[in-house]
């Protein structure tokens, strides 16, 4: 019961940062291996803020979340829009892309480390616990987790149900067809990218609240999301929420019942599982 | 042979004689210098031989580098040391099958992926298996000196050059060429594109894992978090990018330049590393998509060269 708690908890917040890389790879069809830092830079604002100003890391989302929106904008067009003009096929886009983000990634780790230096960081907020089935629960995870489910729900809501979303989802599936039917591809992968790196960012603050993180840990977490995506299935925003249950409930379950060091080790076990059996996804069709 | 192809044996056979030749000629400075660019050579002309024509980024270096280590490191006292790489490479091999058999009918995005997150799961596990067991490094003390471990990574550096050679002239070769420009293209003219790819991605693999074997005694003492340090992946793709990939020598030419900078950079400012090497990545991508076999090719094709 504890494992399975902790793991939904856990699972909850992974949702959130793979909702992130799902819009940014199955909208803005950038594989964004970035991600991770972006994830890293939301947290040290959030840790930021709360040692520095006594803001709580949850008020704080409010400023994080449009400057992440603003910052990875800016990151689309002045430097991927180019990759993908100048990309003469899905396949060209993606080694450009995902070279153009590691290289993202490497000078963002840089930047990080010698603005805030190379150590761990953490602080304690919400740091009680709250009994629940017998067991006692962190306080900040259990936040954590709520607001993750809110925005989660509030992003599902606006891709079903409003124009904007549609828009998405629509250059989701096809992006010639969507340009066909009037909708500015650029201008709507744009935003998914922005909206995906602020969704990232948010996550990363999220998380700070409960885990201790360092300048170089963000490719961990790009690796988890990158498993989650593909096993919930690229642009299914269902599939990556129970991806990401499942992958938060093995991880505490390897953590708890066999060593903490082989978290990675076991989301590996799952994709490996993924790829032999359902490369298309949990929910994926086959394609013809 | 045509005579183009015999001056080029020649000329790669006086550089090969100049290289071997540095222990006697060079300080010991150079000869630590020398063994690590032969390393990142081998490392990265093996790299490009199955990246270049394939397109895959592979980031399993480290992965392979990292087990070739653990063989000399666990076998060094009971084998000669001659039959290490040789077991590595064959371990390598065998590995690198298992990884492109599972990644490799998929697009590449899964391949990167997969082989991103290699070392680091290797390392876990093995550091796992090395809790259960009591055991945490292990030292590597052997009677070679760093001229030998020199010599041994350029003979594997020759065997390298020599396979590449043999594959651009080969089938294999020839199939994954036409992978390379058009996969679908290849399905439907009778390639197996997946066994291709396959058999291919071996190369590296043994390749790594044996150079692992070879520089396992210049580290004297092991433990999972250096052998498996994944930054080494990113150092081997980067160089033979900036070499570039589409012919044999070009990763070598991106070798040479970028392990000075590097051992420079690390001497200076240890932290910019990471930096200078996300700004070689987005300068590769921006500036020189092709390296520097593509800037030759350009600048010759520009100041009219033949062809």
């Amino acid at each position: 019961m504890f494992i399975l708690i902790t793991g939904l908890l856990l699972g909850g917040t992974y949702a959130l940062i793979a909702m992130g890389l799902n819009l940014q790879y199955g909208v803005a069809r950038i594989m964004n291996l970035a991600n991770g830092e972006m994830l890293i830079a939301g947290g040290f604002a959030a840790f930021w803020v709360y040692t520095a100003g006594q803001v709580s890391p949850i008020a704080a989302l409010i400023v994080v979340a449009p400057v992440a929106f603003a910052a990875n904008w800016l990151i689309y067009r002045i430097m991927l829009q180019p990759l993908v003009t100048r990309a003469k096929s899905r396949g060209q886009l993606e080694t450009d892309s995902i070279l153009a983000t590691f290289g993202m990634s490497f000078a963002l780790v840089g930047l990080m480390t010698w603005a805030f230096g190379g150590g761990y960081f953490n602080y304690a907020y919400l740091a009680q616990g709250l009994e629940l089935f017998g067991s006692s629960y962190g306080q900040n995870r259990i936040a954590a987790f709520l607001i993750a489910s809110l925005i989660a729900a509030a992003l599902w809501l606006w891709l079903t149900y409003s124009a904007a979303g549609l828009r998405l989802r629509a250059v989701s599936v096809d992006p010639r067809s969507a340009r066909l039917v009037g909708i500015d591809v650029r201008a709507t992968s744009a935003i998914a990218f922005a909206l995906g790196g602020a969704v990232t960012a948010t996550g990363g603050a999220l998380i700070s609240m409960f885990s201790t993180l360092d300048a170089s840990l963000g490719v961990l977490f790009t690796m988890k999301a990158l498993i989650i995506v593909i096993m919930g299935g690229v642009g299914d925003i269902r599939g990556t929420i129970i991806a990401a249950l499942i992958l938060g409930i093995a991880e505490t379950a390897v953590a708890r019942l066999i060593d903490p060091g082989l978290t990675l080790a076991a989301a590996y076990l799952l994709f490996l599982g993924i790829l032999l059996f359902r490369p298309q996804g949990l929910f994926g069709k086959k394609p013809t | 042979m045509t005579a183009r192809e015999v001056w080029s044996v020649l000329i790669a056979a006086a550089l090969l004689g100049l290289c071997t030749l540095l222990p006697v000629y060079g300080s010991p400075y150079w000869l630590t210098m020398g063994t690590t660019i032969a390393m990142f050579a081998v490392l990265s002309t093996s790299w490009a031989l199955f990246s270049g024509p394939t397109h895959y980024i592979s980031l399993a270096t480290a992965a392979f580098f990292g087990v070739g280590t653990f063989v000399t490191g666990l076998g060094f006292q009971s084998l000669p040391f001659w039959t290490l790489p040789l077991i590595a490479a064959g371990i390598g091999a065998v590995l690198a099958a298992l990884v492109g058999l599972v990644t490799l009918r998929l697009s590449g995005v899964y391949f990167v992926i997969f082989t991103l997150g290699l070392a680091e799961m290797v390392r876990q596990v093995v550091t796992w298996v090395q809790n259960q067991t009591g055991h945490r490094g292990m030292y590597v003390l052997t009677s070679l000196t760093e001229r030998e471990i020199y010599w041994m990574l350029i003979g594997l550096g020759t065997i390298v050059y020599l396979a590449g050679w043999l594959i651009g002239r080969s089938r294999l070769g020839f199939a994954l060429r036409v992978i390379g420009n058009d996969e679908t293209v290849a399905k439907h003219s009778g390639i197996d594109t997946a066994l291709a790819k396959v058999l291919l991605f071996m190369v590296p693999g043994a390749a790594a894992a044996a150079t692992g074997a070879i520089l396992a005694p210049r580290y004297i003492y092991i433990e999972p978090a250096t052998a498996f340090a994944p930054i080494l992946s990113f150092q081997v793709v980067i160089m033979a990018l900036l070499g570039g990939t589409g012919r044999l020598w070009g990763p070598i030419a991106g070798v040479i330049p970028f392990t000075l900078l590097w051992e420079a950079i690390t001497r200076q400012a240890p932290n910019q590393t990471l930096l200078l090497l996300g700004l070689a990545f987005l300068l590769i991508v921006y500036v020189l998509p092709g390296g520097f076999v593509g800037l030759w090719d350009r600048l010759r094709r520009r100041f009219g060269g033949h062809r």
